[in-house]
């Protein structure tokens, strides 16, 4: 099967720096995520992923090199960067006291959809996950997996070019994982939406996904995750990530 | 983005706000009880002793209880602005708050709709609260209950976007009482909330000095004239600088290049 080649630049990292103040956590980090494609984060606790989500959803703005998403520059073009981005935070934003529908229709306010398309997008954004009969439940009588498979879809409602996903998936378990894994996989494959996904879990990367290793604030190695096997000499993503991060490479 | 969109983005925030506060009935009647406490009890009790003379914009001796009923509307305000800034922190903690701040509005809008919608839900309390001290037999004008509402809406954001603002520089839930006994309740006492600031000026001029350029007087007083049909420039000279001065630091507190989010490590 051919797959269309993307040539649209959804992210662009470029030699980026950042350091709170007695620790520095980030130094020439650069890569880039094509539009359409399936990009792993992959790294280590304490490896610096959560703060560049911070530094690319201009929570924080880095003190050093460049951030662009489809060209727009975060500290300069802050509010056109981000209306391209659909983000899923490491930890949970939903809000547990308000009902599943009410959550929904909240971030589509926070990102000006029109009310009259509203309802029609939470429906069926339900409807897709299962929870359509749960739509009147507050937010905390769902399951973790059930949470998390709604901030996913949440993020998709206003149809975002570039999905980041920090550690979606950490505490859930192996069916949920995989679920929320194939929802953003076919995202990105139907949609041609450019996704970083950050883990430190190195089954969720598949060889032809792109690949960029990080640890300790620096960038490893980066290219397909077959391209990086081939360069660190090893048959394996879990031996490649060992290797390149210290670990034990067998 | 249009205004259409704007106007979606505010009446989110404020549908979220006001669920919030409906589900959270237990806030609804803390805010309540405090305020009744005073004007009950203590109210009451100091009537005899705590005597107050004519005063602008009273045209005759009032009743103890009458005189405070002003400085405990403010005292509701300023326990909600507090308290929207608690949920800030909460909100903080539990990542809410990073989903307002990536949207692609800019942030002083979303900054100050959070701010409009905590102060809009604040001054609902207050009129639930004057409703009960006209059945306790405190009756202001009629049209005051109108006149005061704009002063009401300024007074909420103002005393909001101090919590605001101090919600930048809190990074966890549990620093936050400690915060709220170095503002509140200096900033209530030492006010013409309980007591006309020429008593206090009889006792000590520095204080009396303090107590005059206190933020919450200016909103103390702000309410009283309106409430009584009348309009105290100076007040509300002093509240619109005040809610500059916070506004403009919050503004910069939650300014990802300039304020203490980055140093505090977390949205």
């Amino acid at each position: 099967m051919t797959r269309e080649v993307p040539t649209t630049v959804a992210l662009e990292i470029e030699r980026v720096d950042f350091a709170y103040p007695r620790r520095c956590v980030l130094q020439k980090v650069s890569f880039t995520v094509p539009e359409g494609r399936f990009c792993v984060l992959l790294g280590l606790n304490g490896a610096g992923k959560t703060t560049l989500f911070s530094l690319i959803t201009r929570l924080f703005l880095c003190q050093a090199g460049s951030i662009r998403i489809f060209g727009h520059d975060v500290r300069r073009q802050g509010r056109r960067a981000l209306s391209y981005l659909g983000v899923v935070f490491q930890q949970p934003t939903l809000d547990l006291d308000l009902t599943v529908h009410q959550n929904l229709s909240y971030y589509c306010a926070l990102h000006g959809l029109p009310r009259r398309e509203v309802g029609g997008k939470v429906k069926g954004t339900l409807r897709a996950i299962g929870l359509a009969d749960r739509a009147n439940d507050k937010a905390r009588e769902l399951s973790g997996g059930q949470r998390r498979r709604l901030e996913l879809s949440r993020a998709f409602l206003h149809r975002p070019r570039l999905l980041l996903a920090d550690e979606p998936t950490v505490g859930l378990d192996i069916q949920s994982r995989q679920a929320i894994l194939r929802q953003v996989r076919e995202g990105c494959d139907r949609d041609g939406v450019g996704v970083l996904w950050a883990t430190h879990l190195v089954d969720e990367v598949r060889p032809e996904d792109a690949l960029v290793v990080i640890h300790e604030g620096t960038v490893r190695a980066q290219g397909t995750a077959a391209q990086v096997m081939a360069e660190t000499s090893t048959h394996s993503v879990h031996q490649a990530f060992n290797s390149l991060t210290g670990g034990d490479p067998t | 983005m249009t205004p259409g969109q704007y106007l979606g983005c505010l009446r989110g925030i404020l549908v979220r706000e006001g669920l919030r506060f409906v589900h959270q009935r237990e806030r609804f009647f803390g805010s309540l009880v405090r305020p009744l406490v005073w004007l009950f009890i203590f109210a009451a009790g100091f009537r005899s002793i705590l005597g107050v003379s004519i005063i602008p914009p009273y045209h005759t001796y009032i009743l103890y209880e009458e005189y405070i009923i002003p400085g405990l509307a403010a005292m509701i305000l300023l326990f909600s602005g507090m308290q929207s800034s608690l949920s800030m922190v909460y909100d903080r903690e539990m990542g809410s708050m990073r989903l307002l701040m990536v949207s692609p509005f800019p942030r002083w809008y979303l900054l100050l709709s959070k701010l409009a919608a905590g102060a809009l839900v604040a001054v609902i309390q207050v009129y639930v609260f004057l409703a009960i001290a006209w059945l306790w037999d405190v009756r202001p004008p009629v049209m005051g209950y109108l006149y005061v509402l704009p002063a009401l809406l300024l007074c909420g954001l103002m005393l909001g976007a101090l919590g605001l603002f101090l919600s930048s520089f809190i990074r966890q839930l549990e620093n936050f009482a400690g915060v709220m006994n170095f503002v509140i309740f200096p900033m209530f006492f030492a006010s013409s909330a309980l007591y006309p600031l020429w008593r206090i000026r009889d006792s000590s001029v520095a204080l009396y000095e303090i107590c005059r350029f206190n933020p919450f007087t200016w909103a103390v007083e702000l309410i009283r004239f309106s409430l009584y049909d009348q309009m105290n420039w100076i007040a509300l000279g002093g509240v619109l600088a005040a809610l500059a001065a916070f506004l403009g630091a919050a503004l910069y507190g939650y300014d990802p290049g300039r304020g203490m989010m980055t140093r505090k490590q977390g949205v």
